[in-house]
């Protein structure tokens, strides 16, 4: 239904879509097929609907399409590619089996063969320049924006490594190759010089990992694959457009001599250098601008939307590159996302990924409308051979390249990682867009032109969609699953944390001497400089800072109800019934489904769950979540007194609990409800009004709130009305726009933050803690608070239902 | 590298620590060197509170408990020594070291690497992972979405696959009884530890 939905919407929307349509050009459409109305122009260029017989009668009903021509149209090609994209979505298994870039190509052919059955002509939208100036950029920044970072510094050398030699590799090779075929005289091909050559090939090297990428995080890749796939998507466009910008001119000069060869590798140079210190530039410049933005919250969007379309212009000014953008991106979203605040910092990121996928879809539009639509040259041997040539040289590229880096990484590749490395290669939009803006001086043009849509589609049809199977296929080392016992299953993956943890714990060896420097030339310099609130955070502290405000300002999104985001109140009840159960016999089936909650709920281990999964998503923050869970988790069970182990060295004042007041609420209306819930005395009341903040009965616990909770760090310096050092003081940290007048903007000190392990409290040290708190309440806090704390936590559950020994 | 017997000279104990754990001259300087970031304020032996600050460890489901591993209970600090010995049992397993020898078991063989991992879950060290040992472990592991009377009957599940004499705990031989057809060297080892 859905996809019959969306394609009579098309065709309705084509049929009201009249003919040319030129955004460069402003002139009025010469021949429209709007049906039963045609504007008319009289002297004064006033349009009128009907021919209207009298000269001066005021008309009633007027019509001026071709002065909205040109936004209308772009707007309802925008429109159409997103309702494509609804559709798709609505079965989720398409997506699965089919790169979401098929699909809009496959929109785009379907369009464009409707427009050829009627013989229109598409918009002669794609010009070099409005491709260079307006539809790349998003893109660009989009793939800096969203770069993770961390990964891609540990494994910057490996990623550039790929993205610049690889792509020079597969560029050279392929042109050279072609070459030697374009000699063959049977070809017909002799006039394709070397310089063309050159240009095309570097023209197909761009790949564009999206659809490997969805594979793979299905499958579970590790992280080291991941960054190398993602930065080389990344890198290796701007270096193609460094190289075709390169060739397109060595292709105009008539000889080339060796010289031309050295001055392009200077250049190439100059490029790359000039762009990152550009980028840097730029970059710096905005993070210093957002250092004084708080006090105009609305237009911070706009400083790093501005701040990176004009560092992108400056680089086309002088003939750099977009890499420049890549590194501006990457500088300014550390410091910015800091200084600004969490509704901006949301916008941003959901901006950037808008323009960038309407960027990217049009050009896929584009593509397959055009496919239909131009006259072609299509010649055989060239196409056949670009394709054969491509996957050889990409396959030994990848091959040859990993061998030499193999030996200076922790962790080696694998010959199945080479695999999908090799054959993730897809291209795409790029590739498209650089070969449709060929400059019309290259004669063969429309050669090219096929031969890389030829290449766009096989690659993206044919190897897009037997991605999955085949890497599936060879990564097959599961046992069956039923054959694994629960034991199996649970121990495993235990191991895998455990590895997983000690892993960290032994740190990345390779560059830590100068991950190390730059922290702390980081810390000292840059930071002071460029962000406004510098203090000194411990990371961890800070880490959990964001997630709380996340999480808090998720839950807005998510319909209430919402369980999986709320620690189970109900769960705390059948605990104690679930003690005296007996024990009982196993059907397989129960095994089975045992084996299911497994394997779904258990918390994967952290290279497994990647943070960016999808460039046309925005980052998935799943795994925070999880992370949140869990320390509600663990801190609603160290609430229970009498159900946890110590280790005497431990320290109260060193735990550290969250306090987190839901957002937009204010404090008033908060405690009011809050009194109105506090009904029974019963632990559980007790504990559910501790928790929840709306205005629901308690003993519904399904309703997601976020639990209210104490946000306890150690302060370094103390401020002179609180306890001596040693105790914790109350802080609550609240984002600056929760405009709770209460709490002013007292924020997160932390010493290093130690972990808290709640779990670690005896009954009677939450107590003091509890009882300390009491006596330093928050300012805004109502006594309210005090009355209902301390003892009732005594009165809690002791017992959880995992007494000693067997049940 | 070159001044690598000076560097080692840094290095308290080096030689007989490697002697001791396998470990090659490389690892047990880069080792050090990574001793020596987490011990920040230098005082020449690791507390818990740097364990802590690992981040990754911080948001690991069972970060704590490895910590608690490396920091043996009763004990305040670690020194380099017993930091490297406890890593030792993540070296891969070396192949020919044969059983019957007279040298002492090696710390990454599996026998001691399977300890480690018993060690985990049974926090109260009486040699027996017992029910309530294992829910708990479980519930550090799982996710939200999962009731109270599933993870019973995991937990029940599981100890009534494991433990073969009916006592209602697993000890270490029926643990190591339910993991044996588990590659123990492959999950249980690291790459940096080569």
């Amino acid at each position: 239904a859905g996809t019959k939905c969306v394609t009579s919407v098309l065709v309705l929307l084509l049929f009201c879509n009249p003919g040319n349509c030129e955004i460069q050009e402003s002139k009025p459409a010469a021949s429209t097929v709007v049906p039963g109305v045609k504007p008319y122009h009289n002297e004064a260029n006033e349009p009128q609907a009907f021919p209207d017989p009298e000269q001066g009668s005021l008309p009633v009903f007027t019509m001026d399409y071709p002065r909205i021509q040109v936004p209308f149209e772009f707007t309802l090609w925008v429109l159409l590619a997103s309702f494509a994209k609804i559709g798709f979505h609505i079965y989720h298994k398409i997506t699965i089996w089919i790169p979401e870039s098929c699909l809009l190509i496959a929109i785009g052919l379907i369009v464009g063969a409707i427009m050829h059955s009627v013989k229109e002509e598409p918009p002669a939208v794609l010009s070099s320049n409005v491709f260079f100036l307006y539809m790349l950029p998003p893109i660009v920044l989009d793939n800096g924006y969203f770069m993770p970072t961390r990964p891609f510094f540990e494994n910057i050398g490996t990623v550039l490594w790929y993205a610049v030699v690889g792509t020079l590799w597969n560029s050279i090779g392929i042109g050279i190759s072609l070459f030697t075929i374009c000699q063959f005289e049977v070809f017909g091909l002799q006039d394709i010089n070397l310089q063309e050559n050159l240009m095309f090939a570097s023209i197909i090297s761009a790949v564009d990992p999206v659809a490997a990428l969805n594979v793979f995080e299905d499958i579970g890749v590790n992280e080291q694959m991941y960054i190398v796939i993602f930065g080389e998507g990344l890198f290796n466009d701007a270096v193609t457009v460094v190289l075709y910008s390169m060739f397109t001119f060595m292709a105009d000069m008539p000889t080339v001599e060796s010289s031309d060869v050295f001055l392009g590798v200077a250049r190439f140079f100059v490029v790359g250098v000039g762009g990152v210190l550009f980028g840097l530039l730029f970059g710096f410049v905005a993070a210093f601008t957002t250092r004084f933005t708080h006090n105009v919250r609305q237009i911070e969007p706009l400083f790093v939307f501005m701040y990176s379309y004009l560092a992108y212009l400056v680089a086309e000014l002088f003939a750099i590159s977009s890499i420049l953008i890549i590194v501006c991106a990457i500088t300014m979203k550390y410091y910015v996302e800091e200084n600004v605040s969490q509704r901006s910092c949301t916008t941003i990121r959901h901006v950037v990924k808008v323009l960038a996928t309407i960027s990217e879809t049009l050009i896929f539009f584009f593509l397959g409308v055009i496919t239909i639509t131009t006259e072609h040259e299509w010649n055989w041997a060239y196409i056949l051979f670009t394709l054969l040539f491509a996957f050889i040289w990409r396959g030994l590229g990848i091959l040859v390249l990993t061998q030499i880096i193999n030996p200076f990484r922790t962790i080696h590749f694998n010959f199945k990682d080479q695999f999908g490395l090799a054959y993730g290669g897809l291209r795409g939009a790029i590739c498209f867009a650089l070969a449709f803006t060929l400059p019309d001086n290259i004669n063969r043009k429309n050669l090219f032109v096929t031969a890389s849509i030829a290449i766009i589609i096989f690659t993206v049809f044919i190897q897009g969609i037997s991605i999955r199977p085949i890497v599936e296929y060879i990564n097959i080392r599961r046992t069956n699953k039923d054959m694994n016992t629960i034991n199996v299953e649970i121990h495993t993956r235990v191991m895998e944390h455990l590895i997983c943890g000690v892993e960290d714990l032994c740190g990345q060896w390779s560059h830590y001497y100068w991950k190390d420097k730059f922290k702390k030339f980081n810390d000292r310099v840059l930071r002071r400089i460029l962000l406004r609130d510098n203090r000194a955070q411990s990371s961890i502290v800070s880490l959990y800072k964001k997630l709380e405000l996340q999480n808090a300002i998720d839950l807005l999104d998510t319909p209430m109800g919402d369980l999986s985001a709320a620690p189970s109140i109900i769960s705390l009840h059948d605990e104690k019934k679930e003690a005296s159960r007996p024990k009982k016999k196993f059907l397989a089936k129960d095994v089975r489904k045992m084996h299911d909650i497994l394997s779904k709920n258990m918390y994967k281990i952290r290279q497994k769950t990647l943070a960016y999964t999808n460039k046309y998503n925005l980052p998935d923050e799943s795994q925070n979540r999880e992370i949140l869970i869990r320390r509600h988790a663990s801190i609603r069970r160290s609430l229970r007194p009498g159900s946890c182990r110590e280790l005497p060295s431990q320290n109260i004042p060193r735990s550290q609990k969250y306090f987190s007041l839901q957002p937009g609420g204010d404090l008033e209306s908060a405690f009011v409800l809050r009194r109105r819930s506090h009904g029974g005395s019963s632990d559980v009341d007790r504990l559910s009004a501790r928790l929840q903040m709306s205005g629901v009965s308690p003993r519904s616990s399904s309703r997601s709130l976020i639990p209210l909770k104490r946000l306890n760090t150690i302060e370094e310096t103390r401020s002179t009305q609180n306890q001596p050092a040693t105790s914790p003081s109350p802080v609550v940290d609240v984002v600056d726009e929760m405009d709770l007048g209460a709490f002013g903007g007292s924020s997160l000190r932390g010493r290093k933050g130690p972990v808290p392990a709640p779990r670690r409290h005896s009954s009677n040290r939450v107590k003091d803690d509890e009882e300390e708190d009491g006596r330093v309440p928050p300012r805004g806090w109502t006594p309210e608070e005090d009355d209902n704390r301390g003892n009732p936590l005594l009165r809690f559950p002791s017992q959880r239902s995992g007494g000693p020994g067997g049940s | 590298m070159g001044s690598s017997s000076s560097r080692l000279d840094r290095v308290p104990g080096a030689k007989d620590l490697m002697e001791e754990t396998g470990f090659s001259e490389t690892n047990i300087l880069c080792l050090y060197d990574r001793f020596e970031v987490l011990d920040r304020e230098e005082r020449g032996y690791l507390r818990l509170e740097d364990f802590e600050a690992i981040q990754q460890l911080a948001v690991n489901p069972i970060g704590d408990r490895i910590i608690g591993a490396f920091v043996f209970p009763g004990r305040e600090t670690l020194d380099f020594p017993s930091f490297v010995r406890v890593l030792a049992h993540f070296r891969p397993t070396d192949t020919t070291w044969s059983r019957s020898g007279s040298q002492p078991e090696p710390a990454n063989s599996r026998t001691r690497k399977l300890r480690f991992a018993f060690s985990l879950y049974d926090q109260d060290g009486d040699g027996k992972i017992s029910r309530a040992e294992l829910t708990e472990m479980l519930q550090a592991m799982l996710g939200m979405q999962v009731t109270d009377e599933q993870l019973q009957s995991i937990v029940g599940r599981a100890i009534q696959e494991a433990d073969l004499d009916r006592d209602g705990a697993i000890s270490f031989d029926e643990f190591k009884k339910s993991v044996e057809k588990v590659d123990i060297d492959h999950k249980m080892s690291t790459r940096f530890l080569r």
